[in-house]
């Protein structure tokens, strides 16, 4: 595996000297190789980027998908925005809240598995629309939901 | 690989020429249905004229403003005028609720899109295009790139660079300057404007911005000519085809190609297959959440800018989502709310505070706290969020709330006759929960209610 510093130092070749542009793709790499921005983490993407550790935190602190706290191995996010609502997104959000005995927003005791609440991502046609581990799985019911938290562990 | 049902309904296919349900991702695929064929075209023309030409198809932005494409680009300094980089950035931050098109474009037809953005850096003489993508849009991002890098090893970009730029989760991004700040790494909070991004865009340079849809559209412009593409669809003013986002309590939902013209009833009733299981519509959330919804009786708008225009919609981003007598429009209106609560960058206050007022209000009324005097005060906090801030954001939270306490008072008074929701827990959106109540630093507080 190459150094996060090197990574980033590539991705910084995408956009004029001088700019500041690679900071949202620097912390995507760094919260995909350490799993969420830990201050150790920004505070190595701000070294690669000679940027201020304040600086990236306070971009990383605008963004949803940016995690300035521990988040589980896997991923639930769960579309309830007005489409998937409208065909019972509500339910789906439930049985995922069941089958992992947990609230939206939390992650299970064991740190495998987040599950969120997220705005619309975009499938209206298809509700509900479920990104697990970022891959959207579209039409999901509740009935859909054990299968999908079983094939989290495979 | 995505479910959602996508074609032409009627008209000429323009977007989704070539397109039958087999995605056109490699090159060769999109080079048999004649793919850069008008990239070769426009190259052999002068820059200016390819710029009159989109003038002349009168061709729109799709991403919900309309403004005329070409006459966009025509605001661009030309090289010689200007010591500075001319950019273009392609938004392709698709997050407006209802709408999920542009990654059908981006999962279909991506060489549609390599190809507009090569015939607009050509127009305007630019050598850089950046796409700015969601970053929820995984394998969008990686159809678009794969196709990108196939064109490049082709020598298809010639002396142009497009880079992918990966989106974090903001729907402010999708607001064209709030995307430039993005774009250069900083928090998405919108700019003031003027300067307008034509004159200081991206790295305070000309840049030309435009929706994943418009650009994509290019190449069929000069396909069928300008002239003939100024006919299709409803002119002068909303010529052409665009990909129409059906979805909600419909039969066939899905993404559908047709001219612009056609009405709001045909889309549903006879392209979508009408409401389900008996039921009945009872509003339209029309081009997307941002804007008022509509009511049964203007089923029969044609859906084009003017027509919309008239009756006070909007076309938006092309979205037409199916809201049946099941739901309570108190329920739609706070979730709605909720929505814009959340996605408020924090800059401008009347925004800010604003939504969250909302919220508090449209929450009094689901819960029977509220009085005939709150749905005058929602009335008067929308308009003192309209027009005041310095991006459209507030206004989409406030129009869509204004409209529904309008078009449906006696819902609205029912809730405070009934001391609470009539529906009970049988609205669909019952109990719907919103994302901003799982953050710990944007609590809405029942108590700090007026």
């Amino acid at each position: 595996m190459s150094s996060l510093v090197d990574e980033i130092h590539e991705l910084q070749k995408l956009y004029p000297e001088g700019t500041r542009s690679a900071v949202l793709p620097a912390l995507r790499l760094a919260q995909e190789r350490h799993g969420w921005l830990s201050r150790e983490a920004i505070e190595e993407v701000a070294g690669a980027l000679e940027l201020t550790p304040a600086y990236c935190y306070s971009v990383a602190s605008f963004y949803d998908m940016f995690h300035l706290e521990p988040v589980g191995r896997h991923t639930i996010e769960v579309c309830t925005n007005v489409c998937c609502g409208l065909v019972n997104a509500q339910a789906v959000l439930e049985a995922f809240e069941g089958e992992l005995g947990i609230r939206p927003g939390e992650t299970t005791d064991d740190g495998e598995v987040t599950l969120r609440a997220v705005e619309c991502l975009g499938g209206c046609s298809t509700p509900t629309i479920v990104a697990v581990d970022h891959v959207y799985r579209q039409s999901v019911t509740p009935e859909d939901v054990p299968s999908i938290v079983a094939g989290l562990s495979e | 690989m995505s479910e959602t049902v996508v074609r032409v309904a009627e008209g000429p296919a323009l977007v989704l020429a070539g397109y039958e349900g087999e995605p056109l991702r490699s090159l060769d695929a999109y080079r048999e249905v004649g793919g850069y064929a008008q990239l070769e075209k426009a190259r052999a023309e002068d820059p200016q004229t390819v710029i009159q030409q989109v003038i002349e198809s009168n061709l729109r932005g799709r991403g919900g403003a309309f403004f005329p494409t070409g006459r966009k680009a025509s605001f661009i300094p030309t090289p010689d005028k200007i010591a500075k980089p001319i950019y273009i950035t392609v938004n392709a931050d698709e997050s407006e609720p209802g709408t999920f098109k542009d990654r059908e474009i981006m999962l279909k037809v991506p060489h549609r899109l390599v190809e507009g953005c090569l015939i607009a850096a050509h127009a305007i003489q630019s050598k850089q295009v950046y796409i700015y993508v969601r970053g929820e849009y995984l394998e969008e991002y990686e159809s678009l790139q794969g196709a990108i890098d196939e064109a490049r090893a082709a020598g298809i970009l010639a002396d142009v660079e497009i880079v992918v730029h990966r989106g974090a989760g903001a729907y402010i991004c999708g607001e064209e300057t709030a995307l430039l700040e993005s774009l250069e790494g900083k928090r998405g909070q919108p700019r003031s404007k003027p300067p307008f991004p034509a004159i200081s865009g991206v790295y305070a340079s000309p840049t030309l911005i435009n929706n994943v849809e418009s650009i994509t559209t290019i190449p069929a412009v000069l396909a069928v000519g300008p002239e003939e593409y100024a006919k299709i669809g409803a002119p002068p003013d909303s010529t052409g085809t665009r990909l129409f986002c059906l979805s909600g309590n419909v039969a066939r939902p899905g993404v559908y190609e047709a001219p612009h013209g056609i009405t709001v009833r045909h889309l549903i009733y006879d392209i979508g297959g009408g409401v389900p299981d008996g039921h009945e519509l009872k509003a339209v959330m029309m081009g997307g959440s941002s804007f008022p919804v509509m009511t049964p009786d203007d089923l029969d708008t044609p859906l084009d800018a003017d027509s919309l225009g008239k009756k006070g919609y909007f076309i938006g981003s092309g979205v037409v989502t199916v809201i049946d007598e099941r739901t309570c429009i108190v329920q739609f209106a706070l979730r709605v709310a909720q929505f814009y609560m959340h996605e408020s960058c924090g800059k401008c206050t009347p925004c800010r505070v604003g939504t969250r007022w909302l919220v508090q209000l449209m929450r009094a009324v689901e819960e029977g706290t509220a009085t005939e005097r709150d749905l005058e005060l929602t009335l008067d906090v929308c308009d003192r969020i309209i027009g005041k801030c310095l991006c459209v954001l507030g206004d989409s939270a406030a129009m869509p709330v204004a409209s529904c306490v309008t078009k449906f008072r006696d819902e609205f008074r029912a809730h405070l006759a009934h001391g609470g929701c009539p529906f009970g827990e049988d609205s669909q959106l019952a109990g719907l929960f919103a994302p901003v109540d799982q953050h710990s630093h944007t609590p809405v507080a029942q108590e700090a209610l007026v």
